[in-house]
């Protein structure tokens, strides 16, 4: 008796959703509060066993999720007590709370089977339609695997109403259970024969959907959709159905000689604008080969382009772009409207505009596009103007700078990208300033040029998106110095106090361009000493001619300056600058006696000489591209398990793991003490022997655990100088083919593509593999369409029976099918005249239609098997 | 970055969020966990309130396009897939503006906020699993009322006194 009073007065007493949102409106007490307060209520409301008590706190929590964000996965189990109320109201308000809150992993999900089955079968449409719409929602395996026939029989209903629900249910339930396609699809099949606009809208959707996901399978019922094209008058179903056929034409190119003239029968006669654009989009994307009919969609999309309306515009523009690869002629055609929309005030037009322009770009036009874009790109605000970089970085580096023909003036244009105030594709322009110098040969002057002209500028050193430009350019004037005009100044730039501002990894490449700098003056100027001295100099008189001949002064002044420079970073706490700063100052150490005192320099004897040439080696191997796909061509060796289990390795290198740590640390001092020490190195006989010690430890680990190393060819591992079985990335990186260059082919040309390395192939960084969106939904499609090809199968048989025992394959098939739509389209042409050959047709029709309501309801049996 | 799984075809989400940047009503046919939704519904409507009037109601945002169309005070968004046609997003939307007008009687932001559940409900009617199901507004007002019918019949048997004191004497 207490507790029913107190139901009551929480009954009576309790705030309805419409008092909390007045509430709301109201309160002063700040919007968390609020809702922190109302959940409290909420909580002791839903609790109560009254269950209209229970729906109204329900109803309250889903709006307070809905629009505020609340959790409401806590009162899963309450919205599955209130959906088995008998009232109409409290079944909404549950069922609303579930398609809201519910997920495959809710728990109490198991629970309301039984209910939505319940509501299926009820006689109250209304409550029909409540359980689809949660259905379609919610579903899961299990839920659609049990309720399959409930769907079945609701698929037949006489309500429309509630027949269109369950045509947009099944998707989901195909989806979730491919098992269900043996029992549904023939029956959805026949509603595409509905005179219902409302059904045929919905079965089109669902067919749309399936040829989205898998075209093949809907291929059987291409005659169908066909006299839906037709036939239909309603827009919304013909956007569906063309969408549909653009994903079989894709599948079945002739299917695109049938449906063409329909299409473009709907484009002329619409007014439409959305069915207008679905039809040119159509054609465009599926349909391209069909001269006609590409020439009436670009037509369109001309009448697109210059309605004033920006929806229109912007996807006008948009199809120009899927047209633009395989009919140029279309956006050259609009090239004015284009360049117009890249001052429209929209950024979507503005980028789809940039889009189409840079699809237009070709070895002949890009510099005059990239001027404009250039100019665009100054006076637009940050996004776009990166956009615009990007934009033409990507279209001309595409395909190893395929369509830059003048590389100083590519070369140039990236140089005036930095400059650019809003730029920040930083990495990008470093990365192709270094590629062009690795691949172009006759560039490399104009990027020394560019390069000093970047380094010089002292407002770039300040703008955090530039520095990678910088660290590109600090490299390339170290580089190709060879190139440069003034290494003395080249060095007093890459040494300026103001590199302080850069980060320390940027820094250490500009000491160490510095130091390749250094050691470029030292050789020329020992070559030019001994040019004057011997005659066997002739190799370096073209190179030291372009210099400035370095005299003795020059020379010691430039040390000095480096030395200045250096000095006070090799206290820096960065290990890198630390490092190139020691290397720099190291070589000065055992060089600058030998200057002072100004001994015979060119005399091959001499400690300069000699360590000069030394590094000279060390910086002359030039460097390549490396493929992308460099890895995948080292082979793996004989007898090397990669995929054998080395669990047993901890058991095997357990007692070696301290030490090895050690001596990895150890190891790595002295190295980098003997990368200073090169006069030591010099001096030893084998120049990279591994410490004594540690050789031994190798030797006996590998007399232990042979299986663990690769063979070699010869047994002794101190063997130096051994060729590696490893190509070298660099040698891989030889492996090149020079850009066949063919100057047929533009007589015109001023002047000639110089030549661009080009390894064979998969020099184009790959694209990653596909983005898997989720292995389990690929099999879930994978399964689907595989259920509806042998559903499909099982219904041409039924059809065919007489004419072939054998499977069709696909192309009979499809050859079947065609016959089937030039059967559809005669009979239209002659529908008029011979109305008996129409009423053989239709009796046809429904002879075939009593077959399949025969081996429908044998197969509603299946279902039965497996409750 | 999270990548989101779309399961539902068509419309994966619908979104009514005032010029102030309240929301008014969501609705969502893909799975989105509530985080998600928080975070997609201020993402969005940073985006689409700062657009300026004479722009194209799209916006591609994540992979997907969001079509929006203001009324009065009110932004309607659908996200859909990029090669949905967007026309005829922007026909639904108006189809739903539409319904919602003849079903309050010119309608305004004030109705929908207080009748939260009956925009919902017209919804439902309109879309089913992100998919136009119903394009005659007769038959959706028609339906709507009927229901609102078998609503109010039984509100008036459960509050009747003789109902309340059966309760009572349970």
């Amino acid at each position: 008796m207490s507790s029913s009073s107190t139901s009551i007065m929480d009954n009576l007493f309790q705030r309805s959703l419409e008092d909390l949102i007045k509430g709301f409106r109201l309160q002063l007490l700040g919007e968390s509060n609020f809702i922190s307060r109302a959940l409290e209520e909420i909580r002791r409301e839903i609790k109560v066993t009254d269950l209209s008590t229970k729906s109204t706190a329900l109803h309250k929590l889903s709006y307070l999720a809905a629009l505020h964000g609340v959790d409401m996965s806590w009162a899963a189990f309450h919205a599955v007590e209130v959906v088995s109320s008998p009232r109409f109201q409290h079944k909404r308000i549950g069922y609303e709370a579930i398609t809201q809150s519910f997920h495959e992993q809710t728990s109490v999900l198991l629970l309301i089977t039984n209910q939505v089955r319940k509501d299926l079968n009820s006689a109250n449409e209304y409550e029909v339609s409540l359980a689809l719409e949660c259905l379609s929602r919610i579903g899961t395996h299990d839920l659609a695997r049990d309720l399959t026939p409930e769907v079945f029989t609701l698929l037949g209903s006489s309500k429309a109403f509630v027949k269109k629900k369950a045509i947009g249910v099944v998707l989901r339930v195909f989806e979730k259970y491919p098992d269900a396609v043996k029992v549904c699809f023939k029956r959805l099949v026949e509603n595409l024969e509905s005179s219902d606009p409302q059904i045929l809208s919905a079965v089109v959707g669902v067919f749309c959907e399936l040829a989205t996901r898998d075209p093949g399978s809907c291929l059987p019922l291409a005659p169908e959709l066909y006299k839906v094209l037709v036939d239909s008058r309603n827009n919304w179903v013909l956007i569906k159905v063309l969408k549909i056929f653009a994903k079989l034409a894709s599948v079945e190119p002739r299917l695109g000689k049938k449906v063409a003239e329909p299409i473009c029968e709907h484009m002329r006669r619409t007014v439409a604008k959305s069915l207008v654009f679905e039809c040119v989009r159509t054609v465009v994307s599926s349909l391209s080969d069909h001269e006609a009919a590409v020439k009436l969609a670009v037509a369109k999309i001309r009448e697109f382009l210059v309605e004033d309306d920006p929806n229109l515009k912007y996807l006008g523009l948009n199809a120009l772009s899927i047209v633009a690869p395989k009919h140029l002629w279309a956006v050259l055609e609009n090239k004015e409207a284009v360049v117009k929309a890249l001052s429209d005030e929209d950024p979507n037009v503005k980028l789809e505009a940039l889009h189409l322009l840079m699809s237009m770009v070709n070895e002949d036009n890009v510099s005059e596009i990239s001027r404009i874009l250039m100019n665009y790109a100054l006076k637009s605000d940050p996004f776009f103007c990166n956009e615009i970089i990007f934009s033409v970085l990507s279209a001309c580096s595409r395909n190893a700078y395929e369509i830059i023909v003048d590389f100083d003036w590519y070369v140039s244009l990236l140089g005036e990208m930095a400059r650019i105030p809003h730029c920040q594709r930083g990495e990008e322009i470093e990365h192709q300033l270094i590629d062009i110098g690795m691949r172009v040969r006759d560039a490399r002057p104009q990027l020394v040029r560019v390069s000093w002209a970047l380094l010089i500028d002292p407002a770039l050193l300040g703008n955090l998106f530039l520095h990678p430009i910088l660290s590109a350019a600090a490299w390339i004037s170290g580089e190709y110095v060879e190139f440069c005009k003034n290494p003395y100044e080249t060095v007093e730039v890459l040494l300026q106090p103001r590199t302080g501002l850069l980060p320390p990894s940027i820094r250490a490449v500009y000491i160490h361009s510095a130091f390749k700098v250094l050691i470029f003056c030292l050789r020329s100027y020992f070559s030019a000493e001994e040019s004057t001295l011997s005659f066997s100099a002739q190799e370096f008189s073209s190179a030291s001619s372009s210099m400035n001949a370095f005299t003795y002064e020059s020379i010691l002044n430039l040390v000095n300056v480096i030395e200045l420079g250096l000095v006070p970073l090799s206290g820096t706490h960065d290990v890198e600058v630390q490092e190139r700063t020691k290397n720099v100052l190291g070589f000065i150490g055992m060089i600058k006696q030998d200057l002072a005192e100004k001994l015979n320099l060119q005399d091959s004897e001499t400690e300069v000489f000699r360590v000069t040439a030394f590094m000279e080696d060390v910086f002359s191997e030039e460097l390549g591209p490396v493929s992308a796909t460099a890895q995948d061509k080292v082979c793996v060796p004989g007898g090397l398990e990669l995929k054998e289990n080395l669990g047993d390795l901890e058991e095997i290198c357990g007692e070696f793991l301290k030490p090895v740590d050690s001596v990895s640390y150890t190891d790595k001092i002295s190295f980098s003490v003997s990368k200073l020490r090169i006069r030591d190195q010099q001096e030893a006989s084998s120049s990279s022997s591994p410490p004594h010690e540690a050789s031994s430890l190798l030797a006996e680990h590998r007399k232990r655990h042979g299986m663990y190393y690769l063979p070699s060819q010869k047994d002794d591992p101190d063997s130096n100088g051994t060729p590696n079985d490893y190509p070298l990335a660099n040698e891989l990186a030889n492996e090149i083919s020079p850009d066949p260059f063919n100057p047929k082919k533009k007589p015109n040309q001023s002047k000639q593509r110089p030549v661009v390395v080009k390894l064979e192939e998969g020099d184009e960084s790959r694209n990653p593999p596909q983005a898997k969106s989720n292995i389990e939904t690929v099999n879930d499609d994978e399964s689907l369409s595989r259920a509806i090809q042998s559903a499909l199968l099982v219904k041409n048989k039924g059809k065919e029976k007489d004419k072939s025992e054998t499977n069709p394959n696909s192309g009979q098939q499809e050859k079947e099918e065609s016959s089937r739509i030039e059967d559809h389209q005669n009979s239209e042409k002659k529908k008029k005249k011979k109305k008996k050959k129409n009423g053989e047709r239709s009796s046809k029709h429904k002879s075939r239609g009593r077959n399949e309501v025969a081996s429908a309801s044998e197969q509603v049996i299946i279902p039965d098997y497996l409750l | 970055m999270t990548c989101l799984i779309m399961l539902a075809s068509g419309i994966h989400f619908v979104l009514l969020v005032s010029r102030q940047g309240k929301v008014r009503l969501t609705k969502w046919y893909s799975p989105y966990a509530q985080k998600e939704r928080s975070k997609v519904i201020r993402e969005l409507s940073g985006v689409i309130l700062n657009r300026g009037p004479k722009l194209c109601n799209f916006v591609e945002w994540r992979g997907y396009k969001v079509v929006y169309k203001r009324y009065a005070s009110l932004y309607f968004c659908m996200c859909i897939d990029q090669e949905d046609n967007e026309l005829e997003v922007l026909e639904i939307i108006h189809h739903y503006v539409e319904i919602l007008d003849r079903y309050f009687g010119s309608v305004c932001e004030l109705d929908l906020i207080f009748n939260f559940h009956k925009a919902y409900y017209i919804l439902d009617e309109l879309l089913i699993a992100g998919e136009l199901q119903e394009s005659s507004k007769k038959t959706v007002a028609r339906i709507i009322s009927a229901q609102d019918q078998l609503v109010e019949v039984a509100k008036e048997e459960a509050s009747s006194i003789s109902n309340i004191i059966a309760q009572a004497t349970k």
